[in-house]
């Protein structure tokens, strides 16, 4: 796929070394190019990108509460309409920000189906206020509101499906993607943004200081997630499910799980438990 | 045009912060044994590795990801 070597998000933003939130941005907005307008809630990517007065962005990019970053791209996208103008409208907004805070005003704009690219960078959990659970952190987490320790297990919900209730909106684009497939990921920006009416991408995105580990394996552990099948890649076009890459063997979860501080203090049959749940799951996807 | 919110109105001003300061490990390319995968320039969390694969050392922080993406091993960490 060719995508311009230009970058549109500077150096000296003040992600942790290793982050994979800039990578995602930064494939993304490589392949959106310059007419692009971003949108972002509170959250890492906003504070990285953000130290007042400096930014990040080279392209315009409004931040706005948590609640509302869905409402707020519908404006501009309802505004750019009226205007005669056209631009892409793209959201990147964090897993706390999207499947829980942000969440309203999300099925709104996809309910309206305006023409705008929602990106949720999922990282597992609220990562800029120091590691809460979110609706997408997986069972079995430890975090410091769902803590591993002798009265809790960790996190003992499972994960949102958060791409699944988008594809209940019945939006003509939905897609999951990992940081660590770039050309999948890329050529989903591109359909999204060649898509009339609403796209959402859930982007899986390691975090080396919530999830615990060293910061040169980020790719390596997005790798491990859909290589283990605990992370599936798939889109839905119009309503036709399609899964865009398939481990030719999928490796055992607890792969996956040790190679992270978070899992650390899971059992043999807690293990025992994920894997069966992981095994369920990607049988249902034809994983 | 007045607004209500904080404008920052100089793009790409992060630049004036060098984050490279934060690093302990430094990644060297060595250019014989690359074979131009573009893995190192894709993955960079700073895009300060160039598509010759030049790297940027004002804003690399030193996390290591190109060493362990690439897949000729041509990049080596070094000590500061
Ligand atoms: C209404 C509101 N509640 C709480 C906060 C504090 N807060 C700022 S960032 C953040 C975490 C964001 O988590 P997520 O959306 O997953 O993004 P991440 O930092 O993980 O990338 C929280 C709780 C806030 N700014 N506004
Ligand atoms: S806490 Fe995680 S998501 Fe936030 S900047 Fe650090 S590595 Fe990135
Ligand atoms: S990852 Fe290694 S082989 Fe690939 S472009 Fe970078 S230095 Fe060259
Ligand atoms: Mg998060």
């Amino acid at each position: 796929m060719k995508i311009t070597e230009k970058e549109f998000l500077a150096p000296g933003h003040r992600a942790c070394a290793g982050c994979g939130e800039p990578i995602g941005v930064r494939l993304a907005l490589k392949v959106l190019g310059e007419n692009t307008i971003a949108v972002s809630p509170t959250g890492c990517l906003e504070v990285i990108t953000s130290p007042y007065p400096e930014t990040a962005w080279e392209i315009p990019w409004i931040h706005v509460a948590f609640e509302n970053a869905g409402a707020v791209a519908s404006g501009v996208e309802a505004a750019l309409k009226s205007l005669g103008r056209k631009s892409n409208v793209v959201v990147f907004a964090g897993d706390g920000g999207t499947a829980d805070i942000g969440f309203q005003s999300l099925s709104g704009a996809m309910e309206r189906n305006h023409d705008i690219i929602y990106i949720c960078i999922d990282n597992e959990a609220y990562m800029n206020t120091g590691v809460q659970r979110s609706g997408a952190t997986p069972y079995g987490a430890s975090t410091m509101t769902s803590p591993a320790g002798k009265k809790s297990f960790g996190e003992d919900k499972p994960k949102k499906n958060l791409p699944m209730i988008m594809v209940a909106h019945n939006v003509p684009y939905v897609a999951t993607a990992s940081i660590s497939y770039p050309e999948d990921f890329m050529k989903k920006v591109k359909k999204a943004s060649e898509t009339e009416g609403s796209s959402y991408i859930h982007l899986h995105q390691p975090c080396t200081t919530g999830w615990g580990f060293d910061p040169s394996k980020t790719i390596e552990l997005g790798r491990l997630a859909v290589e283990t099948g605990a992370w599936i890649l798939y889109e839905v076009e119009n309503g036709d499910f399609k899964v865009t890459y398939r481990p030719a063997q999928r490796k055992p979860l607890i792969e996956y799980l040790k190679a992270q501080k978070r899992f650390k203090h899971l059992k043999e049959a807690e293990v025992a438990m994920l894997q069966d749940y992981v095994d369920r799951t990607c049988s249902e996807y034809g994983v | 045009m007045t607004s209500t919110g904080a404008v920052v109105k100089k793009p790409g001003s992060t630049r004036n912060t060098k984050t490279g300061s934060w690093r302990t490990f430094k990644p060297i390319i060595d250019m014989d044994k690359c074979i131009d995968c573009e893995n190192c320039y894709l993955f960079c969390p700073e895009g300060c590795i160039n598509k010759e694969y030049e790297i940027d050392y004002d804003y690399c922080k030193g996390c290591g990801i190109c060493a362990t993406e690439c897949p000729v091993k041509a990049v080596k960490m070094e000590r500061e």
